[in-house]
C-alpha cells in the first residue's frame, strides 16, 4: 500500500511512492539523498534528526513521510547560500559549537527557529530551548556561546586581529 | 629544538577547525551517510538471552523470505578474534554459546531493512540457558558453567613495589576505604555503521566509524583469511568515540563477509539498543585501598586491590585491569606500592575502553580516600595533595617515568579561582565544594601488538604551488586530530592551514597510525608530522641556501617564504623554493615516524601504564543538594589541565569542556546495569546524560609545561581532564551534607539512604574474599630504594 508524497526540501520538489512506516527523516536521508540530517536514536530523544516543516522545526523521526505530503522542508544544506554560510553556522564554526560535528545540523536547525521565536535570548532560555538536542562532545557551552554570539554579533573571542583564519576556497 | 612562544605563528593559535565548514553545512559524510549502487542491507540477530548454549540455528525460513540476498550463522566466520593478541575470544557469530544479551547470532542481507529485520524473525535459533552470571559476587561463587574455560576469571594481577606491609606496620596512620564505580557506556551521537563493498577484482573496502582502522584491517584479514593487500579500510569520520569505537566490532566482519557472498555492497548501521550492546565502555569495579601515612601527612605505602566486572569477552580487558593499578604513583610520591587485580567474565556486555580508560574508579577510590584521610590527619585536603607532588623528571616506584608535572600549578589555579579554602568552611546549607586532582597518559607507550615499528607515520607531499599533501593513518573523532596535524605541519614549513590538504585513516593510501585511543593523537602522530615536516623544510633550505648563497642555518620559513633570519628581505617565494628542490631532485616528499622511548619497567606486566609524558588535571567542583530529594545540582566547575603546550588553546578548552561534561554525567546519572540478565536502559530514554540545562558554568584554566617528548611541548586534552571530576564532586557531597556516597552513580536515592543512615554512607563494606595469585615481587627504581 505505497503512497504517493510530494514536497518541497530545500526550494526542490520531490516527489516519491513511499511505504506508510517510512519516517520523515529516512524519506530525507534515503529518497532525498539529504544526509546532513543525522539519525541518533530511535526514542526521539537526540534531536540529531531536526529540520523545519512548514516553518516549525520538527524531530523528522518522529513523524511519517507521508504526513509531511505537501511540506515546505528546509534541512541543514538549505541553510547556506553558496558557500556563504548562515550567520548560525558561521557562529558554530567560529566558536567551535562542534568536535564531531553529529548532533550540529539538528542543533543549528533547533537554534535557528529559538531565534526565530525569541531573537534575544537570554542565556538560560537558549539552553531551555535545546533540552531537547544532545550533544556528547562539547559539554554545550560554545553551542550556547555560539548562538548567543549570533544574537549579539559579537563572541569571537578566541579569534584576535592577525591571526591566520580556515577560509572555505572554492 | 624549542622555540618560545612568540616566534609561532600558528601553533599556540586559537585558529578554527579546518573540517568544520564541511559538519556546519551537513557536508560530511559519515559512515551511515554513505549509499553505493545497489547496496543492500544486513541486519543481526542478537541474543535474547544472557547465558544459554546454542543448540540450533535454522536459517531455512529466512533464506527463503523474498528480498533476502545471504543469511550467514557462526558457521561462516568460524575464526576467533578480539582486540588484544592474549584475548582471541570473540566471535562474529556466536556458534556454540551466547554470553550476553546482544551476543551476535546469525545475519541476514535484504534488499532493504524492514525485508532484514522480517527475516531475522524468521531464523529459530534454540537455546539451552544457563545460569547466569550478573555480578562480581556471584563471578567470584562460581555456581553454574563458567562462561568461557574453566572458570569466571579473566585475569590476575598482582605485583609489589618494595615491601608495603612492613611499610604500613610503621606508618603513624592507617587508613583503608572500599568503594565500587558502576559501569556506564560512551553513547557517541553516531551509532556505529559500516559498509562493505567488493570490486570486480575481489579486492574489498569498508568503510567504518572506527577509531582503529588499522586494528580493523588486521582483524578482516585473520577472520576472513584474506591477505591484508586485499582489504582496504577508511575510517570515516567518527561522531563521537570516547573509547567505544575502538574495538572490532561483529558488524565490520560481517557486512565484510555479506558484501563477500552477495556481490553487492553491504551496509549495516547498528540501532541505538544495539549500540548499549557493543559497549565496551566503563568497567564496573569494586576497589579497596589501604594506605599509611607519616604524621606529616606523606604517604608512606599503599596497597591497592581492583575487582572487575567485565562482561562476556575479554576485549581490552587485560590492559583495563592493569589501568586500575597503573597511574596511582604518578599524582603521589609513593614508596612502596601493592597492587592486586581480578577481571572476571560475567554475562554483560563486553567492558572495555572509556575516556580515561580504567583509570577513572581508583581515581574515584584515591581522591575520596585521600579527602577522608585528610580530615583524620587535621591537614586541608590541597596541603595533603601538597605535600605528596612526585618530582618532575623522576621514576614512581612502578617504574613510569615522568617528565613534566604541571599538577601544583593546576591545583594553585583551581584553589584560588574557587577560593576554596576559605568557602568550603562556610558553605551555605546544602551547599559544597569539593576538590581533586588527576593524570593521564599522552598516549600509550607500548603497542598493542608488541614490535619495534613505529607507532605513527606520516607522509608529506609538496606540490609545485606550494600546496602540501598529508597523508596520515590517524582519524579524527572529533577531538580535532586534522586541525593539529595540519597546524604542526604548517607552523614547521611557515604556511597556512589552507595550504594543507590531509588524507586520513585509509589503509590504502595512508601509512600507519595505531589508531584514536589512549590519548595518543597529537602526541605521536603530531611528533610524526613534526618530523616529516622538518625533513622537507631541511630539504628545501638546502637548496634555497645554494641560490640565496648563504648557509642553511640563517635561513627560517614564514608567511609563505624562505628567508635569511636576519635579512628577511633576502629569501624567496615557499612555492619557489619547492619548486628549485624539484626540478634538482624531483618530488618533494618526506615522511615522519614517530616510535615512543623503551619505558617499560623490569617485570612482568610493566608494558600497561608507560607514557612518553604524563598530563595533570585538578579539579574544584560546586554542588547543590536538596536533602529533601536527595538531588544534587552542580553550578559551577573550575578545571586546570597541564597540557603541556596548547597547539590549538580553543580545542584544548572544547576537550577539557566535554571532559567535565561526561564525568558529571557519570558522577551524578548515567550507568549501565542490569537486572535479570537484560540491560535496564538500552535507548536514550531511560539512559540519562547530562542536557545543555544540567552542564555548570566551567572555568578553565590551562597550564603549559612545555614537555619535552611533546611535538612543541604537547600533552593530552582528550581523557585526562574527566578524572578529578567524579572524586570532587563525591567530596563536594560530603562538604555539603556530611554524608559519604562511596559508590558512581551518586543517585538521588543514594544522597537520601545516606543521610537517613547511622553511618551517612551509602557504599560496600569491604571486597570479597579472593585468592590472588602469590606477590610478584619487583625491584624499585633506584631513587626509590632505602626509602
Ligand atoms: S533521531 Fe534522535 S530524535 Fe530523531
Ligand atoms: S559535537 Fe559531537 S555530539 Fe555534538
Amino acid at each position: 500500500m505505497r503512497r504517493r508524497v510530494a514536497v518541497t526540501i530545500n526550494g526542490a520538489k520531490h516527489e516519491h511512492e513511499v511505504e506508510p512506516r517510512l519516517l520523515l527523516v529516512q524519506y530525507i536521508r534515503e529518497l532525498a539523498g539529504l544526509t546532513g540530517t543525522h539519525v541518533g536514536c530511535d526514542t526521539s530523544n537526540c534531536g540529531a534528526c531536526t529540520v523545519e516543516v512548514d516553518g516549525h522545526s520538527v524531530k523528522s523521526c518522529t513523524i511519517f513521510a507521508v504526513q509531511a505530503d505537501g511540506a515546505e522542508i528546509t534541512t541543514i544544506e538549505g541553510l547556506a547560500k553558496g558557500s556563504t554560510l548562515h550567520p548560525l553556522q558561521q557562529a558554530f564554526w567560529d566558536e567551535h559549537g562542534l568536535q564531531c560535528g553529529f548532533c550540529t545540523p539538528g542543533m543549528i536547525m533547533a537554534a535557528k527557529q529559538l531565534l526565530e521565536r525569541n531573537p534575544n535570548p537570554t542565556e538560560r532560555e537558549i539552553r531551555v530551548g535545546l533540552e531537547g538536542n544532545l550533544c556528547r562532545c562539547t559539554g554545550y557551552h560554545n553551542i550556547v556561546k555560539a548562538i548567543r554570539c549570533r544574537t549579539q554579533g559579537a563572541g569571537r573571542r578566541f579569534l584576535t586581529e592577525g591571526e591566520v583564519r580556515w577560509r572555505f576556497h572554492n | 629544538m624549542r622555540q618560545p612562544a612568540d616566534e609561532l605563528s600558528i601553533v599556540g593559535k586559537s585558529l578554527i577547525k579546518p573540517d568544520a565548514f564541511s559538519k556546519v553545512s551537513g557536508q560530511t559524510k559519515f559512515a551511515d551517510d554513505l549509499a553505493l549502487p545497489r547496496m543492500i542491507y544486513g541486519r543481526i540477530l542478537r541474543s535474547p538471552h544472557p547465558h544459554a548454549r546454542i543448540l540450533r540455528v535454522d536459517t531455512s525460513r529466512a533464506r527463503a523470505h523474498p528480498g533476502v540476498l545471504a543469511v550467514l550463522t557462526g558457521d561462516d566466520l568460524p575464526i576467533k578474534f578480539g582486540i588484544l593478541p592474549v584475548s582471541q575470544d570473540e566471535e562474529a557469530l556466536a556458534k556454540e554459546k551466547v554470553r550476553y544479551v546482544g551476543d551476535p547470532i546469525a545475519a541476514v542481507a535484504a534488499t532493504d531493512e524492514w525485508i532484514a529485520d522480517e527475516a531475522l524473525d524468521l531464523i529459530d535459533v534454540q537455546f539451552q540457558e544457563l545460569p547466569p552470571v550478573m555480578s562480581i559476587e556471584q563471578a567470584i561463587a562460581g555456581a553454574g558453567e563458567p562462561i568461557h574455560g574453566t572458570s569466571n576469571v579473566h585475569k590476575t594481577v598482582a605485583l609489589e613495589f618494595g615491601d608495603t606491609d612492613e611499610a604500613l606496620r610503621a606508618a603513624a596512620h592507617v587508613r583503608e576505604d572500599a568503594v565500587f564505580f558502576e559501569g556506564s557506556t560512551h553513547l557517541p551521537m553516531e551509532q556505529h555503521a559500516a559498509v562493505a563493498q567488493v570490486a570486480a577484482d575481489g579486492k574489498l573496502t569498508l568503510w567504518t566509524s572506527s577509531q582503529t582502522p588499522h586494528y580493523v584491517h588486521r582483524a578482516l584479514g585473520k577472520v576472513l583469511e584474506m591477505p591484508m593487500s586485499r582489504i582496504r579500510v577508511i575510517a570515516t569520520p567518527n561522531g563521537g568515540g570516547f573509547g567505544g569505537k575502538s574495538d572490532i566490532f561483529a558488524h565490520e566482519l560481517v557486512a565484510a563477509k555479506l558484501a563477500l557472498v552477495t556481490g553487492r555492497p553491504v551496509k549495516i548501521t547498528l540501532t541505538r539498543e544495539e549500540v548499549f550492546y557493543a559497549h565496551r565502555g566503563r568497567h564496573p569495579v569494586l576497589m579497596k585501598v589501604k594506605t599509611g601515612f607519616r604524621k606529616d601527612g606523606r604517604i608512606t605505602a599503599m596497597q591497592f586491590q581492583s575487582f572487575l566486572d567485565g562482561g562476556g569477552y575479554g576485549s581490552y580487558g587485560v590492559a583495563s585491569t592493569y589501568y586500575t593499578g597503573a597511574l596511582q604513583a604518578t599524582t603521589y610520591a609513593i614508596p612502596r606500592y601493592r597492587f592486586e587485580a581480578v577481571r572476571f567474565f560475567t554475562n554483560k556486555p563486553p567492558c572495555g575502553p572509556k575516556r580515561g580508560h580504567g583509570t577513572p574508579q581508583p581515581r574515584f577510590a584515591l581522591e575520596t580516600h585521600l579527602d577522608k584521610v585528610a580530615e583524620e590527619l587535621g591537614i586541608d585536603p590541597v596541603e595533603l595533595r601538597r605535600r605528596n607532588l612526585p618530582k618532575p623528571d623522576s621514576r614512581t616506584v612502578n617504574w613510569l617515568r615522568i617528565t613534566s608535572i604541571g599538577l601544583e600549578e593546576c591545583i594553585n589555579k583551581v584553589v584560588e579561582g574557587s577560593g576554596f579554602l576559605k568557602r568550603r568552611t562556610s558553605m551555605p546549607a546544602g551547599r559544597g565544594l569539593g576538590f581533586a586532582v588527576s593524570c593521564y597518559l599522552s598516549g600509550a607507550g607500548t603497542a598493542i601488538y608488541w614490535n619495534e615499528m613505529p607507532h605513527s607515520e606520516v607522509q608529506l607531499k609538496l606540490d609545485r604551488n606550494g600546496g602540501v599533501s598529508l597523508l596520515c593513518g590517524a582519524i579524527d573523532i572529533g577531538q580535532g586530530s586534522d586541525h593539529i596535524l595540519a597546524a604542526i605541519v604548517a607552523e614547521v614549513l611557515g604556511v597556512s592551514l589552507e595550504d594543507i590538504q590531509l588524507t586520513t585513516a585509509d589503509t590504502d593510501l595512508t601509512p600507519i597510525d595505531l589508531g584514536s585511543y589512549s590519548s595518543r593523537v597529537t602526541f605521536m602522530a603530531g611528533n610524526a608530522a613534526k618530523a616529516a615536516a622538518e625533513k622537507v623544510r631541511d630539504r628545501l633550505f638546502e637548496v634555497a641556501a645554494k641560490a640565496l648563497q648563504c648557509d642553511p642555518d640563517e635561513l627560517i620559513a614564514r608567511d609563505h617564504r624562505v628567508v635569511r633570519r636576519n635579512r628577511p628581505a633576502d629569501g624567496m617565494d615557499f612555492a619557489q623554493a619547492v619548486q628549485l628542490a624539484e626540478a634538482q631532485d624531483g618530488l618533494v616528499t618526506g615522511t615522519g615516524s614517530y616510535t615512543p622511548p623503551k619505558l617499560a619497567g623490569p617485570y612482568k606486566g610493566s608494558g600497561v601504564g608507560p607514557s612518553p609524558a604524563y598530563s595533570y588535571s585538578a579539579a574544584v567542583v560546586e554542588v547543590d543538594c536538596d536533602s529533601r530529594t536527595g538531588e544534587v545540582r552542580v553550578p559551577e566547575v573550575w578545571i586546570a589541565h597541564d597540557i603541556g603546550r596548547a597547539i590549538n588553546p580553543m580545542l584544548v578548552i572544547g576537550q577539557v569542556e566535554g571532559s567535565v561534561y561526561m564525568a558529571l554525567g557519570e558522577a551524578l546519572m548515567e550507568e549501565q546495569s542490569f537486572r535479570l540478565g537484560l540491560h535496564k536502559f538500552p535507548s536514550l530514554l531511560e539512559y540519562k546524560s547530562p542536557t545543555a540545562l544540567e552542564t555548570p558554568i566551567m572555568h578553565t584554566y590551562l597550564v603549559e609545561t612545555i614537555d619535552r617528548e611533546g611535538p612543541f611541548g604537547a600533552k593530552e586534552a582528550g581523557q585526562g581532564p574527566l578524572l578529578p571530576v567524579i572524586p570532587a564532586v563525591a567530596n563536594a557531597i560530603y562538604n555539603a551534607l556530611g554524608v559519604r556516597i562511596d559508590e558512581v552513580p551518586i543517585t538521588p536515592d543514594k544522597v537520601l539512604k545516606a543521610m537517613n543512615d547511622r553511618s551517612k554512607r551509602v557504599g560496600p563494606k569491604s571486597v570479597p574474599a579472593f585468592d590472588f595469585p602469590p606477590l610478584i615481587n619487583a625491584d624499585v627504581p633506584d631513587e626509590w630504594k632505602g626509602k
